[in-house]
């Protein structure tokens, strides 16, 4: 057992810092700091894609013959870490991470040829449609129809908390097609062209004072049916498989390292009054440094099997659940550590380019907008509740 | 980078683990928990046989050279059995500061006897008025004529009662008076002089506390040759957290294991009451508190030879987080058995208590976080 890397490793690491300080401008690092939502927008995420896609690297989990670049765990482990130390714009995950693993896995040959090439350059730009007002988490529940009508479907339905809608070209739908004994079937997974007829969108302001989600609406808009992955009907287990990557790409514990290193820096500097000399705040530092270390261990644990070819199990089920909780407990640390700061919420955006002297410190704007927004941590991606109920399943087999 | 167990590991733990399946049942706990030794000799001596006493200890002093990923192998497997014998004591604790402090001639002397089982140590460094921290030592050893004049009062020794030899922590007082330094005397047991009041320990094992009024002690007592200690007690007490942490670990899957049975086939309001989402939740959260604590015991362990602030800051670490933890596991079990959780006839305020006792020994999880944050600050300003 050994914690170290092989020098092949190092090598490698070495690569990736040297791509990062080429790469990452001054403009990039600010802004991404300077955003207190989930994902960058599009003109700082997409630049990071190109750059990424040039280096053969816009897709570290795809295969090779799709444009992978064949990294071992471990390789993909020590580039997701350099990202978060470097503080890398946080690229949309809709595109690479979630619908380009599905219609590699599910799609048509004319499928991967058109789409997987347009996600790894970031011509096209993703948003997903799943959840639903009345489908939260019970999402198979979902009512938003699809009614075939010659070569399309014609649809029908409302799509909510859409991450990016309105600067998305494409998006990525469960779709009822037809009514099952269960609710589980019926349903389909359709790719939609966000300009065709019939589509709006509504923006939805989170608490942090960010528009990243949105409601959509579909009245009568024709879809072709060539836009269905897969089978009809089976989209369920499409969007389940997906689900799965939104829930742990497994490694985590980089950025919250990083997250709980920039609360750290205020908590010891004099904007704070050095809110670090109090013992509660220094002592709550290390609770939620540890938990991250707890964290990383779990990570490189399944890491380690996986790169032997073993199952981690159902280990892996507690990553998104603790990276959500830890989270929360860094921001709420944030909340804590800036005080009376607290008190001047920004509300223009984008805040990396207000132009007005705002009323508190720059490194503390993003403070309290990422404490509110980040409730929302535990909720999306299947809320912490649902989290137990699967590691009661699949943990305890309870 | 690869935490995956090397196949000496894994036979190290299928062994251990057979072991106390087939030898260490319930009888044998509750034999032992009314014993005057608290523990059984002869399997300390099976121990010895299937090379668990060498395990740590270097290949040069007829040990296997094993390191604290191995230690914390058998431990997670002890931890199963609520096993009483000495082996943090002898072989965690003693021989690590014999390797570390002593002498060629000391450790060619001891080392190979605490592998082949003849010998057990105990550490005696504890103080009523230090609390947790490790420098406060208020015994002292003044250079005599002769040899060493040892003076104070120790508690909490662990197993000292069975120990063959006591290793004490003193202040060091030569002809020049305090000399600011911390040395580490070898005691046996049989001195005359000593006063040992041992008592049957929390959660199972025992313990002593020792009165040294001007015991004498030859010049070849001390360990080593003069140095300051307190490095190697820390090091030593951070190996032996991290090895207590993994049977912390063996100790909360025990009972996790033990509860989730329970709530399968206990039922209340006509269905079993691992049915009831509230104990799923639950049984979840213990879950998560057991693997974490896995990832935690093992990290420490992997750091025990890593720079100073470093190993100390995995070892605070994994205790605080292991000792919260550890905390929950063991309360919610008893909550969950309900009333019979609490009686004297399951098992599982055993491990319970022996969790109580994990998290209290060598300082709680409020101390462990606190020294991790200050440790922190020392990294940063450095």
């Amino acid at each position: 057992m050994d914690l170290s890397f092989s020098n092949e490793e190092r090598a490698f690491q070495a690569e990736v810092c040297d791509f990062i300080a080429k790469n990452l401008t001054d403009e990039m690092k600010r802004a991404t700091a300077l955003t207190p939502s989930v994902f960058s927008d599009p003109d700082i995420g997409m630049a990071w894609q190109r750059a990424l896609h040039k280096q053969g690297w816009g897709a570290p989990g795809w295969p090779v013959e799709h444009g992978g670049p064949d990294w071992t765990p471990a390789q993909r482990w020590i580039f997701e870490t350099e990202c978060a130390r470097a503080g890398v714009p946080n690229v949309n995950v809709m595109g690479v991470k979630m619908v380009g693993p599905v219609i590699i896995g599910f799609g048509s040959p004319e499928q991967k040829n058109f789409y997987l090439p347009r996600i790894l350059s970031g011509e096209d730009y993703w948003c997903q449609g799943y959840s639903e007002p009345g489908s939260g988490s019970d999402l198979s529940s979902l009512k938003t129809r699809a009614v075939r009508d010659g070569d399309d479907y014609v649809i029908n339905g409302t799509k909510i908390w859409t991450t990016h809608a309105h600067h998305a070209n494409r998006m990525f739908a469960l779709v009822r097609t037809s009514d099952g004994p269960r609710q589980q079937d019926g349903i389909s997974f359709i790719l939609i062209d966000m300009k065709t007829p019939g589509i709006t969108t509504r923006p939805i302001l989170t608490i942090g004072g960010d528009h990243e989600v949105n409601q959509v609406f579909f009245d009568d808009v024709r879809v072709p049916v060539a836009n269905r992955v897969g089978d009809e009907g089976k989209g369920w287990t499409y969007g389940k498989y997906l689900l799965e990557f939104e829930r742990g790409s497994g490694i985590a514990s980089a950025k919250l390292r990083e997250g709980l290193r920039a609360i750290a820096d205020l908590a010891e500097s004099d904007l704070t009054g050095r809110a670090i000399d109090s013992p509660d705040i220094s002592t709550r530092i290390s609770e939620v440094e540890v938990d991250i270390d707890a964290l990383e261990m779990t990570e490189l644990r399944v890491l380690s099997a996986l790169q032997t070819g073993q199952n981690p199990g159902a280990v892996s089920s507690i990553l998104k659940l603790r990276n959500s909780e830890i989270r929360q407990a860094v921001t709420k640390l944030g909340a804590d550590v800036i005080g009376h700061d607290a008190l001047a919420v920004e509300p223009m955006r984008p805040l990396y380019k207000l132009n007005h002297e705002p009323a508190i410190p720059e490194d503390m704007l993003t403070v309290i907008p990422e404490y509110l927004n980040g409730r929302a941590y535990t909720i999306f991606g299947g809320t912490s509740e649902i989290q137990r109920d699967i590691i009661a399943k699949m943990m305890l087999g309870i | 980078m690869d935490l995956n167990l090397s196949d000496e590991q894994r036979l190290l733990r299928e062994s251990a683990e057979r072991f106390i399946a087939e030898s260490y049942d319930a009888d044998h706990r509750r034999r032992m928990a009314n014993d005057p030794l608290g523990f059984s000799p002869a399997v300390w001596k099976q121990f010895a046989e299937l090379g668990w006493l060498a395990l740590p200890i270097p290949e040069a002093y007829d040990g296997l050279g094993g390191g604290a990923v191995d230690i914390g192998i058998l431990m997670e497997a002890f931890g199963r059995g609520l096993v009483s014998e000495p082996y943090v004591a002898t072989v965690v604790l003693g021989a690590g500061l014999v390797e570390k402090c002593g002498s060629e001639q000391q450790k060619q002397g001891i080392l190979p006897r605490i592998a082949d089982g003849t010998l057990k140590l105990a550490f005696a460094h504890s103080e009523r008025s230090a609390r947790f921290d490790l420098s406060k030592v208020a015994t002292t050893a003044n250079k005599t004529v002769q040899g060493w004049r040892l003076t104070g009062n120790k508690i909490a020794v662990l197993d000292g009662h069975a120990a063959d030899e006591i290793i004490v922590s003193a202040h060091i007082h030569d002809h020049q008076g305090p000399s600011g330094r911390i040395g580490l005397f070898l005691v046996p047991a049989q001195t005359p002089s000593l006063v040992i009041s041992d008592f049957a320990r929390l959660g199972g094992g025992r313990a002593c506390n020792i009165e040294f009024s001007d015991v004498h002690l030859p010049e070849d007592a001390r360990l080593g040759d003069g140095h300051d200690t307190l490095p190697a007690i820390e090091w030593a007490v951070d190996r032996a957290m991290a090895a207590l942490g993994a049977e912390a670990v063996g100790i909360m899957q025990t009972l996790l294991d033990a509860t989730l049975e329970y709530t399968k086939i206990r039922k209340q309001f006509g269905r079993p009451l691992s049915a009831n989402q509230v104990i799923k939740h639950r049984l979840a959260d213990m879950a998560m508190s057991c693997d974490e604590s896995r990832s935690m015991a093992l990290r420490a362990a992997l750091k025990v030879d890593a720079d100073p602030i470093e190993r100390a800051r995995a070892a605070s670490g994994a205790k605080a987080k292991i000792g919260k933890c550890s905390r929950f596991v063991g309360e919610q079990s008893i909550q969950l058995h309900g009333g019979m959780g609490v009686t004297e006839e399951l098992e599982v305020g055993a491990y319970f208590k022996r969790l109580v006792a994990f998290d209290t020994l060598f300082g709680g999880s409020a101390h462990h976080y606190h020294r991790h944050a200050e440790l922190g600050r020392k990294t940063v300003s450095a």
